[in-house]
């Protein structure tokens, strides 16, 4: 009797044993979606490619072929497999896929959510070569719903994706088209007086810095799951149905603020991991970022989701509906907001302590209360009047979507990067928000802290880690096994969506230890100081880099190396 | 062929080579391999002279570039001149080796050689640069094969408009070490330029602009002018198309 209840035991863990195998082709291919046939590089003929679905467990083998001119690789963003099938060329012995060639990925999955892939050589990601990845968890997870769909967002842009870069490179400003003009001059002196709006051009001047300059690239033909908004991709629902919605921000550029207006969304998931449940009804997802939510929709017509850029220059538009063809009304259009001196961290409102970094950073480890003063001021992210205030709340905080009212009323365009015109009364999840569902196992304080220092120079579009671009930075090095505190300083104006290949991040968000949310992408706003822990358990060679394209391609990016100890690596 | 017309083509001419170039290193495979870029541009205008009490034709002036490189070190290309009814009244080429050595600032060696008057080969060395403000500079030294010097400063703004509609105040400051007659200047300040330049971006590559602009010898230049009969000062108003790739 004994022996058969073992036996019933190790049959039931050990099964069912998974093993699948898929194929991808990358082609090129003419693609029509803003109204002509534009060479795009797709996957199984298609943008996004095809969605991937395992189960945690399973043993995948994936065949990809390269029937490009050029190399080509395909990366598995947020997943945790060996070194060597993580996909980028020139790590871990990794060549690429050559013209021609097939590639066989082979790994076991060890984790399951929302995830996905996309190229890591040159710009082909903005090209097409990208899709989702969903893996179904060994056991039914905590999240429940009646309909499962994935949501992916992108960036399609007509041009040459090589080119695109080529042109920022040579004009740095040639996609800016919000720039601020001589009438915005002078309605600043009428709002804020001459002395104000003088003092602020002229400290943008002194930085030669612009602060219309929220996203590099723009003018993009926005995408859900490859549909154009007037393609409208379409979910469909009964009233009354829990609908999860896997929202994966696949651009190359592009951050966007999204809401269904009429639900509350609950988000369940951050970077493919449970998380407690949030009920919002915005959130900014940062590129490559992914967020899955719960929806309930009880009434019997369409609902649309809306997915604004953070330039405000067009929108991705799909929409859920009980019947095929049916349209929900395109909600009123956000202004776009304009940086302060604040989002560079430096302004005249006497803020010197800042310029330390401590208010800014110590406040993860040691738990929630850190966090809380930089959004207990009702106030935060709206008073424009006085930006010194709004900046403190930005680097205090880890909102990097703090909501806050639209300063539209007074005039001029809403001020700081954080600021999404979020309704007054709308809630807009916060990273402060995230608690991990399942305890973290690895809660040890760091070791060491390890800074990063986020730079870049938008006039010759380079950007860089700790001062070096990629072909001159030095590796970060980490002991198998050691746990350590990377902390990321922004200095730039932009925001920098942070990614580290192959192990999870803990965000340092204020929440207790065993609560931190497990992250591959950290957005760091504009000016902002956030620490995330790590536990180097993954070895080899790994890309680190902010996850906007252009600018790891304009040097932007590291590498992570966890190395075993010598007695170890010869076992 | 006229050589002023050689110094256009070669501009030219570097912009396609460079973008063959660039075509040939892009998409680069290696983790961390640096990339080469290009970039070209011509400011190209005319004006009728007639209503000018001394002088008729009509007036054409060019400003050309091209680069091809890396962030940090470029090969700059430039062509610049005037011509009056086909006739160049100044014509220079100038080829540079541009360091990125500061955030916003190249270093820059190279030499110039005019195509008009005395012909001759200058060496060069100066910054080019984006300086605080928003201020487009160049800043030049030129050594002439004679043993001359001569200095001069250029800078220009972008003040906008609109999104595509842009004011563009720019200066030109020339000044010689010493006399050089056969340049028809002398010690000193030498002439100034200022323009309004207005300027419409159809696209950012294409832009046909107006440019009211102001000349004047200054100092021992002014004098000398005077003395030949020529106008020490002359305002014209410019039609051109602005080229950026």
């Amino acid at each position: 009797m004994l022996r058969f209840c073992l036996a019933l035991v190790a049959a039931l863990t050990t099964a069912p044993a998974w093993a699948g195998e898929y194929n991808l082709a990358i082609d090129r291919r003419d693609v029509n979606v803003t109204g002509h046939p534009v060479s795009s590089i797709t996957v199984n003929g298609q943008i996004p490619g095809p969605t991937l679905r395992f189960h945690e467990g399973e043993d995948v083998t994936i065949h990809v072929t390269n029937r490009l001119k050029e190399d080509a690789s395909v990366h598995w963003h947020g997943m945790l497999v060996p070194a060597q099938m993580d996909g980028v060329p020139g790590l871990n012995g990794y060549p690429g896929i050559k013209p021609g060639e097939t590639y066989t990925y082979r790994f076991k999955i060890r984790q399951a959510g929302t995830y996905w892939y996309h190229s890591h050589t040159g710009t082909q990601e903005q090209a097409g070569l990208y899709g989702a990845l969903v893996i179904d968890p060994r056991e039914p997870g905590p999240v429940k719903a009646d309909r499962d769909y994935v949501v992916v967002l992108s960036d399609f842009k007509e041009e040459n994706s090589d080119e695109i870069l080529r042109k920022l490179k040579a004009m740095p400003g040639y996609y800016n088209r919000g720039r601020r003009t001589v009438g915005d001059f002078f309605d600043d002196v009428a709002r804020d007086g001459l002395g104000a709006t003088l003092r602020d051009r002229l400290d943008w001047g002194e930085m030669r810095m612009d602060p219309t300059d929220i996203a590099d690239v723009s003018n993009y033909t926005y995408l859900v799951n490859g549909r154009s908004p007037q393609q409208n991709w379409t979910a469909l629902f009964k009233p009354g149905e829990r609908v999860r919605l896997r929202f994966i921000n696949a651009s190359s550029m592009s951050y966007f603020d999204l809401r269904i207006p009429g639900l509350k969304m609950i988000v369940v998931q951050a970077d493919g991991q449970d998380v407690e449940p949030v009920p919002v009804d915005e959130f900014r997802i940062a590129v490559a970022e992914t967020y899955d939510v719960i929806v309930m929709p009880k009434e019997d017509k369409a609902y649309t989701i809306f997915a604004e850029p953070i330039s405000r220059a067009g929108y991705a538009r799909a929409t859920l509906a009980p019947r095929q063809g049916l349209e929900g009304p395109i909600p009123k259009r956000r202004p776009r907001a304009v940086l302060t001196m604040a989002d560079m961290g430096m302004n005249h409102a006497g803020m010197d302590h800042m310029d330390t970094g401590h208010d800014g950073m110590s406040h993860g480890a040691t738990g929630p209360g850190g966090m809380d003063h930089g959004m207990s001021d009702p106030k935060a992210g709206m008073d424009h009047h006085m930006p010194g205030m709004e900046g403190m709340d930005h680097r205090h905080g880890m909102d990097h979507d703090m909501p806050a009212a639209a300063s539209t009323e007074s005039g001029g365009p809403p001020r700081g990067w954080a600021n999404a015109s979020t309704p007054a009364g709308m809630k807009a999840l916060q990273y402060s928000d995230l608690r991990s569902y399942k305890p973290q196992t690895d809660t040890r304080p760091p070791d060491r802290e390890i800074v990063v220092r986020l730079g870049g120079n938008m006039e010759r579009f380079i950007w860089t880690l700790n001062g070096a671009k990629v072909e001159d930075a030095k590796p970060i090095e980490l002991k198998y096994g050691e746990r350590v505190k990377l902390t990321f300083v922004n200095e730039t104006m932009m925001a920098h969506p942070m990614h580290l290949h192959g192990m999870f991040v803990q965000l340092v968000n204020g929440q207790p230890a065993e609560r931190l949310p497990n992250k591959h992408v950290v957005n760091v706003a504009p000016g902002a100081t956030y620490s995330v822990l790590l536990t180097a358990n993954e070895p080899g060679e790994w890309a680190f880099h902010c996850h906007l394209l252009y600018h790891m391609a304009a040097g932007m990016m590291t590498k992570v190396v966890v190395a075993r100890m010598s007695s170890e690596a010869s076992r | 062929m006229r050589l002023h017309y050689l110094s256009i083509g070669l501009g030219l001419a570097g912009c396609f080579a460079g973008a063959m170039m660039a075509a040939a290193h892009g998409g680069g495979d290696e983790f961390g391999k640096p990339s080469l870029f290009w970039a070209a541009g011509a400011e190209i205008d005319a004006t009728n002279l007639d209503w000018l009490d001394d002088e008729s034709g009509t007036l054409v002036t060019w400003d050309t570039f091209a680069w091809y490189g890396g962030d940090d070190l470029k090969l700059r290309l430039e062509a610049e001149g005037e011509a009056v009814d086909g006739k160049a009244d100044e014509s220079e080429l100038r080829g540079y080796l541009s360091w990125n050595v500061a955030d916003f600032w190249d270093l820059q060696a190279g030499v110039r050689h005019d195509f008009v008057r005395d012909h001759l080969t200058w060496a060069a060395v100066g910054v080019q640069g984006l300086a605080p403000y928003f201020f487009e500079t160049d800043a030049h030294v030129f050594l002439s094969e004679n043993g001359d010097a001569a200095l001069r400063i250029e800078q220009s703004i972008d003040l906008a408009v609109t999104q595509d509609v842009f004011l563009e105040p720019h200066i030109e400051i020339n000044a010689y070490a010493q006399d050089v007659p056969e340049l028809g200047v002398g010690a000193g300040l030498a002439s100034a330029e200022l323009g309004l330049q207005l300027r419409y971006e159809i696209t950012r590559e294409v832009a046909p602009y107006v440019d009211l602009v102001y000349q004047r010898a200054l100092g021992e230049t002014s004098i000398i002018a005077r003395s030949a009969g020529e106008s020490v000062e002359e305002t014209t108003l410019r039609f051109g198309l602005r080229l950026r790739f």
